[in-house]
């Protein structure tokens, strides 16, 4: 017998109220442990994913599309631009590496990337077995697409044409695996690579050059999709965006501009739900408080007796606290544990959809914060409750009967 | 054991106890008797330190009762004085030995199961220990409720209205109990009571004036 188990024998009295209560605060807790999982996660691919490229130059249409087919491969191109136009801005004194990528074509929804071996080394990428592209028509797959379609090296497949997997296959240009990439954590996991001559020839399969005239034609008509920048001082941030968005043919987005500028956009609905977890949060405080406050009518003459067993007012007040917080402690345990489920879930279900992965294992400081704001919830519905107690009136109370 | 000097209480301008001078010896069996509004309860609350009286010193056992503040006194009442009250008041989520426990607990004193189970047999009900209150027949709440109230063997026992709402056995039954645990437990008695059956079973009785 001692405070927390008289509190426990009060709760396990009124099963109803006690569930309603922690219902109320799991699901508040569980909702902003999914959205704190998520948005970190993601957020934190985001970043990984964009870390050393401060520009991303491609054709003209929307800058955040750029972004989002350059970088994160999750959404279509804006357009292809000259080789040679990719070439000379290499060649930029304000750019310390320039990284050209090829895209347009996937296989089963994962994307085909034509790049050089600096777009793997980017992302610090290994072989986990065979090694990396040399020849036109090799292809290394990255981690989870070997892992997902249960593709060994050596085996050939042909790519489809456009993005969603349903386009013609180029049936005549079939790649060859000769590496698989351990896992990275970042974007190029999702990534089937290849040179971009690769793509070239796939898509210049069908007209053979004749002769170099023709060859010096085709080659002077090659296209890169987009090209990935790093400044090489500070000073190019401030020029070089400016300079090739006023080429007609170019334009330069910035993935850290873009991507707050999306997180703005996302942040209103993670608002919304953050807001509703709260309400959720504050009813549970407020089931609590009704729970308690209520069961003090029929507990009145326990406290008048337990006062007269030796119990100080201090005691009374103590026992109530303890059955908010106690409450409150619950709630916040299962709201964790349903929130990390939930994320799970989700995780599971986006890696089935070949998007951003989220797992449900990872845990993050502001939780600790989420299970201190519930005990304070807890606290504050259960001070009025805990103050009537600390007041009975002992002599009147037994008086009555 | 119990010194009164000079011992008024007031709820507002009503005065509802007014007694100057009471002693008892340590041991003793004492009747509290008068009519409704006499002020037994309030004689027996000021006594178990639950009530400060408007007036008056009040020691018992050599302690002062003036003397203690707050939470000292609520300890004190815990450890040495054990109360049955007429309405019982078991708690009814616990079980018989919880109810034990819960005094030992609330008393600040060491949670002893043999003597939780030693005094349930002393009073016939050891065998009741896990059951509810609500599973056990009135006669056996009353004998619980004593032996909460003796569990720490306190030195003074005291009982507000034992026998109201009892048939003459039972009343009778009920006092023999109280005497017996006061012995057995060497606690001095102080019984409340309007109850005409039981007068004649003391030998020691104050007289309370409307």
């Amino acid at each position: 017998m001692n405070l927390a188990s008289l509190s426990a024998s009060y709760l396990r009295a009124r099963p109803l109220n006690t569930a309603l209560s922690l219902l109320l605060l799991a699901l508040g807790v569980a909702t902003i442990v999914l959205l704190v999982l998520v948005v970190s996660q993601v957020e934190e691919r985001m970043t990984r994913d964009a870390r050393g490229i401060d520009l991303v130059v491609g054709a003209k249409g929307s800058p955040m599309q750029l972004i989002l087919a350059g970088i994160y491969h999750a959404d279509a191109p804006t357009g292809n631009i000259p080789l040679a136009a990719a070439q000379a801005l290499s060649k930029h004194r304000m750019v310390k590496k320039a990284i050209p990528l090829a895209l347009g074509d996937s296989w089963r929804g994962y994307r085909i990337v034509g790049a050089g071996h600096e777009y793997l080394v980017h992302y610090g990428a290994q072989p986990a077995s065979g090694r990396f592209h040399d020849k036109p028509m090799e292809a290394v797959l990255g981690a989870e697409v070997a892992a997902r379609t249960g593709t060994p090296v050596g085996a050939r497949f042909v790519g489809a044409h456009g993005i969603g997997g349903e386009g013609d296959e180029h049936a005549d240009a079939p790649y060859t695996v000769v590496g698989i990439l351990e896992r990275t954590g970042a974007v190029i996991d999702r990534l089937v690579l290849t040179s971009i001559e690769s793509v070239w020839q796939v898509h210049e399969e069908h007209h053979e050059p004749a002769d170099e005239e023709d060859r010096r034609a085709l080659e002077a008509d090659r296209e890169v999709t987009v090209l990935l920048l790093q400044y090489a001082s500070p000073l190019a941030a401030a020029m070089l965006p400016r300079q090739i968005n006023s080429q007609s043919e170019l334009q330069a987005a910035s993935p850290a501009y873009e991507t707050a500028r999306l997180f703005r956009i996302v942040g209103v609905g993670v608002e919304a739900l953050r807001a509703f977890a709260v309400i959720l949060i504050l009813a549970a405080g407020l089931s609590v408080f009704i729970a308690l406050y209520t069961a003090l009518e029929e507990r009145r003459y326990d406290l008048a007796v337990m006062r007269t067993l030796g119990a100080s007012p201090a005691r009374l007040f103590g026992m109530l606290v303890l059955e908010g917080l106690v409450l409150a402690g619950l709630g916040a345990l299962i709201g964790l544990g349903l929130g990390h489920l939930l994320t799970a879930l989700l995780g599971a279900w986006l890696e089935a959809q070949q998007q951003y992965p989220v797992t449900g294992l990872r845990w993050y400081a502001e939780e600790l914060w989420l299970v201190a704001v519930a005990l304070l919830v807890g606290l504050a519905a259960a001070l009025v409750p805990a103050w009537r107690a600390y007041r009975t009136d002992v002599a009147g109370t037994l008086a009555q009967g | 054991m119990i010194r009164v000097r000079g011992l008024a209480h007031r709820y507002g301008e009503a005065a509802v106890l007014d007694l100057q001078t009471w002693d008892v010896a340590a041991g003793e069996r004492w009747l509290v008797a008068g009519p409704s509004g006499s002020g037994k309860t309030t004689l027996l609350h000021v006594l178990a330190g639950l009530v400060r009286p408007s007036e008056g010193a009040i020691s018992v056992q050599d302690t002062d009762l003036r003397s203690l503040a707050g939470a000292q006194l609520d300890r004190w009442r815990g450890a040495a004085v054990g109360i049955v009250l007429q309405a019982l008041h078991l708690v009814r989520h616990l079980s018989v030995r919880d109810n034990l426990r819960l005094a030992q607990y609330l008393a600040h004193l060491p949670q002893d199961e043999a003597r939780v189970v030693e005094t349930l047999a002393a009073l016939g009900v050891a065998d009741k220990a896990a059951r509810r209150p609500s599973e056990l027949s009135q006669g056996e709440r009353q004998r619980v409720a004593i032996a909460r109230a003796v569990v720490n063997r306190p030195k003074l026992l005291l009982a507000d209205e034992p026998t109201a709402n009892l048939d003459d056995a039972a009343a009778a039954r009920a006092i023999d109990l109280l005497f017996g645990q006061a012995e057995r437990n060497s606690a001095t008695l102080v019984v409340a009571t309007h109850d005409a059956r039981v007068k004649q079973r003391f030998v020691k009785k104050l007289e309370l004036g409307a």
